[in-house]
């Protein structure tokens, strides 16, 4: 075809790959692969949790009602957190762990505010697969560590929501809490 | 053809040819499904699960569309509109219980189709890519379908998909946030429902698109057959007639057990707890996800390691794109492979198991059986393939197809 270009590597002044034809190839490509690149990211990133959803990540409850040997359950971001008034038996077998033993090494400690040592705070959701833990009524089974049961793949919590038996990688989480008074609490 | 003058046509046929040398697509069409293509004379019934998917992926693609007109993809309203599809909206059942046992069918149609690659050694040189896309055919229809079971936000629904997005917790450093992208939250939730409808809509048509590479894939080498050794010409018939009809018929048989299950058993398969509108707050006491997913299930509850877990289930499937390497044999088809012919049946009891396994509480005998079958599974994939290929004797291959019937 006598009206097309020349081939490239036929046409241009300096040696290969260094024409000013190349320049603008590799400029146009650049361009392109860093354009592309900011166009991904929002697109990906509409994917995380919306404005909205991070505004309901707040609460707060009042535990004025709890009494030792009780638990309630409160719904915090879409999931359910546990809250639980341990008894003095209860307490002691948490603290009295050697943490060397356990999967996720934890003093019960540092899982509880000083000062409020008897309530434990943690999210109701197993660290394996995300079920949610059986143990908040009465009736439940609790397992043999007297914390909680995972019906899905047994995983087995103890009364500081620590890991001791089954899949699960990790303690149950400790959310982000502070005591506003001794009988309100806020997450988030 | 040429030889007949314009005066003699008929005015279809100067439409038709008018049409054709614009857009060639009747030309086309019959060099791919017709009768330029040509196929090994001696395909038995096995060779007609491919067709037979691609027909069930039409029956969701139809079905789909009409189901999505009335299906509202929100937390509150979602379980109600399939509901009243079910009650309310004219055959409403009918799509639906066509839609829900179509995932089953099209599974079922596509594991016999992938055995049946297993068997004859469809997967070997020069099929290798064919095979890939049939792997990457796989997952997108896995997650086609747990994506679908999401949809009618029952309790099955919503722990299948929570536990579901949390295996890529796994992953180390990346894990957790890898979730929250999933879920567009904090838990599964209305952002889930919403973007889960939005790709389960998108990732059928993505299916189509990998059809036409699988098919593309397939005509440069032509399909294989159950002597796995090469088709001379005159060891090949047309594609239509001889195949259109066999496969019309197969679709037919196929059809009649898929109608038998939607008209008189549309429950069968699947899970009465999701009949249960989602609750966030309590889990049922037995999760198991539909029968498609039980071997890959099994394996992963196999292993007491959440990461190690998750690893062996993805690669029990990815393991399929090495196959053709693993495989050290160069004799494609098990009729003359005296010990992988066993091994294969081996191999298809062992699915069974597993499929067995992931049904079940995961504790006693099932966990113990479902840990020998998955490690049977990787035994049989990663160490039986390649040795068997080295050690095994193979029988003397056929000289030709037609050599096999005539024995001359
Ligand atoms: C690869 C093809 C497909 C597969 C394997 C598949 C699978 C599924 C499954 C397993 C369900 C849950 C059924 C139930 O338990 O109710 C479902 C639901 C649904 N699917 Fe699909 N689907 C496919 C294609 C499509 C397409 C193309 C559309 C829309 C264009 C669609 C729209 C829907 C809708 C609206 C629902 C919710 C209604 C319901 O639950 O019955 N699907 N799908
Ligand atoms: S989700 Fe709790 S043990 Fe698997």
């Amino acid at each position: 075809m006598a009206n097309t270009a020349p081939a490239h590597s036929m046409h241009g002044d300096g040696a290969d790959g260094d024409t000013r034809r190349d320049f603008l190839l590799h400029m146009t490509i650049a361009t392109g692969v860093v354009g592309t690149a900011m166009m991904v990211w929002p697109l990906v990133d509409s994917m995380n949790p919306a404005a909205d959803t991070l505004s309901l990540s707040t609460i707060e409850f009042s535990i004025a009602g709890l009494k030792e040997g009780q638990d309630i359950t409160v719904v915090w971001r879409g999931k359910p957190v546990f809250v639980r008034y341990r008894t003095p038996e209860e307490l002691k077998s948490a603290q009295d762990v050697d943490v060397k033993d356990l999967r996720d090494p934890q003093t019960d400690a540092s899982r509880v505010k000083k000062g409020h040592d008897a309530i434990l705070i943690v999210v109701g959701v197993c660290t394996h697969l995300g079920c949610i833990p059986l143990g908040q009524k009465a009736t439940d089974p609790r397992g043999e560590f007297g914390g909680w049961f995972c019906p899905c793949h047994g995983s087995q919590y103890d009364a500081s929501g620590r890991i001791r038996k089954g899949p699960a990688p990790a303690n149950l989480e400790v959310p982000p809490y502070t005591f506003v008074n001794d009988t309100t609490v806020r997450i988030g | 053809m040429a030889t007949a003058s314009t005066a003699q046509k008929s005015t279809w046929r100067k439409i038709y040819e008018w049409h054709e040398s614009r857009l060639p697509i009747v030309t086309y069409l019959d060099h791919v499904v017709g009768t330029k293509y040509p196929a090994p004379r001696n395909l038995n019934y096995f060779w007609n699960f491919g067709f037979i998917a691609g027909f069930m992926l039409l029956v969701m693609i139809l079905t789909g569309v009409f189901l999505a007109m009335n299906y509202t993809p929100h937390v509150t309203l979602a379980f109600d509109s399939v509901e009243r599809i079910m009650r309310d909206v004219n055959y409403g059942w009918l799509m639906r219980y066509l839609h829900m046992n179509g995932a089953s069918f099209f599974f079922i149609a596509v594991y016999i189709h992938i055995f049946r690659g297993l068997y004859y050694g469809s997967y070997k040189a020069p099929r290798e890519v064919l095979w890939w896309i049939g792997v990457l055919l796989l997952l997108a229809m896995m997650a086609t379908a747990f994506m679908g079971y999401v949809l009618p936000w029952g309790q099955m629904s919503f722990w299948g998909a929570t536990v579901i997005t949390n295996l890529f917790s796994a992953l180390p450093v990346v894990g957790k946030s890898i979730v929250t992208l999933l879920w567009g939250g904090f838990s599964v939730d209305n952002p889930t429902l919403n973007r889960f409808f939005a790709l389960h809509f998108l990732l059928p048509f993505v299916i189509v698109g990998l059809i036409v590479l699988h098919i593309w894939a397939l005509h440069l080498p032509g399909s294989n057959n159950p002597l796995g050794i090469e088709a001379t010409p005159a060891d090949k018939v047309p594609f239509h007639p001889y195949y259109t009809i066999k496969d019309t018929f197969g679709v037919g048989a196929f059809l009649l057990v898929y109608f038998a299950v939607v008209f008189w058993a549309p429950n069968m398969l699947g899970d009465a707890d999701n009949y249960i509108p989602a609750n966030p707050l309590v889990t049922p006491a037995h999760i198991v996800p539909e029968w498609y997913f039980l071997p890959f299930y099994a394996i992963l509850r196999a292993i007491p390691n959440k990461l190690i877990g998750v690893l062996a289930m993805f690669g029990s499937i990815l393991v399929l794109f090495v196959l053709p390497w693993l495989d050290t044999s160069r004799i494609r088809s098990a009729t003359f492979r005296p010990v992988y012919r066993v091994l294969f049946w081996v191999f298809v009891a062992d699915c069974a198991l597993l499929t067995w396994c992931g049904a079940q509480l995961p504790e006693g005998l099932p966990l113990v059986l479902g840990r020998v079958g998955a490690a049977w599974y990787f035994f049989h994939m990663l160490i039986l393939m390649p040795v068997v290929g080295w050690l095994e004797t193979p029988k003397p291959l056929p000289a030709s197809i037609s050599q096999s019937v005539t024995g001359g």
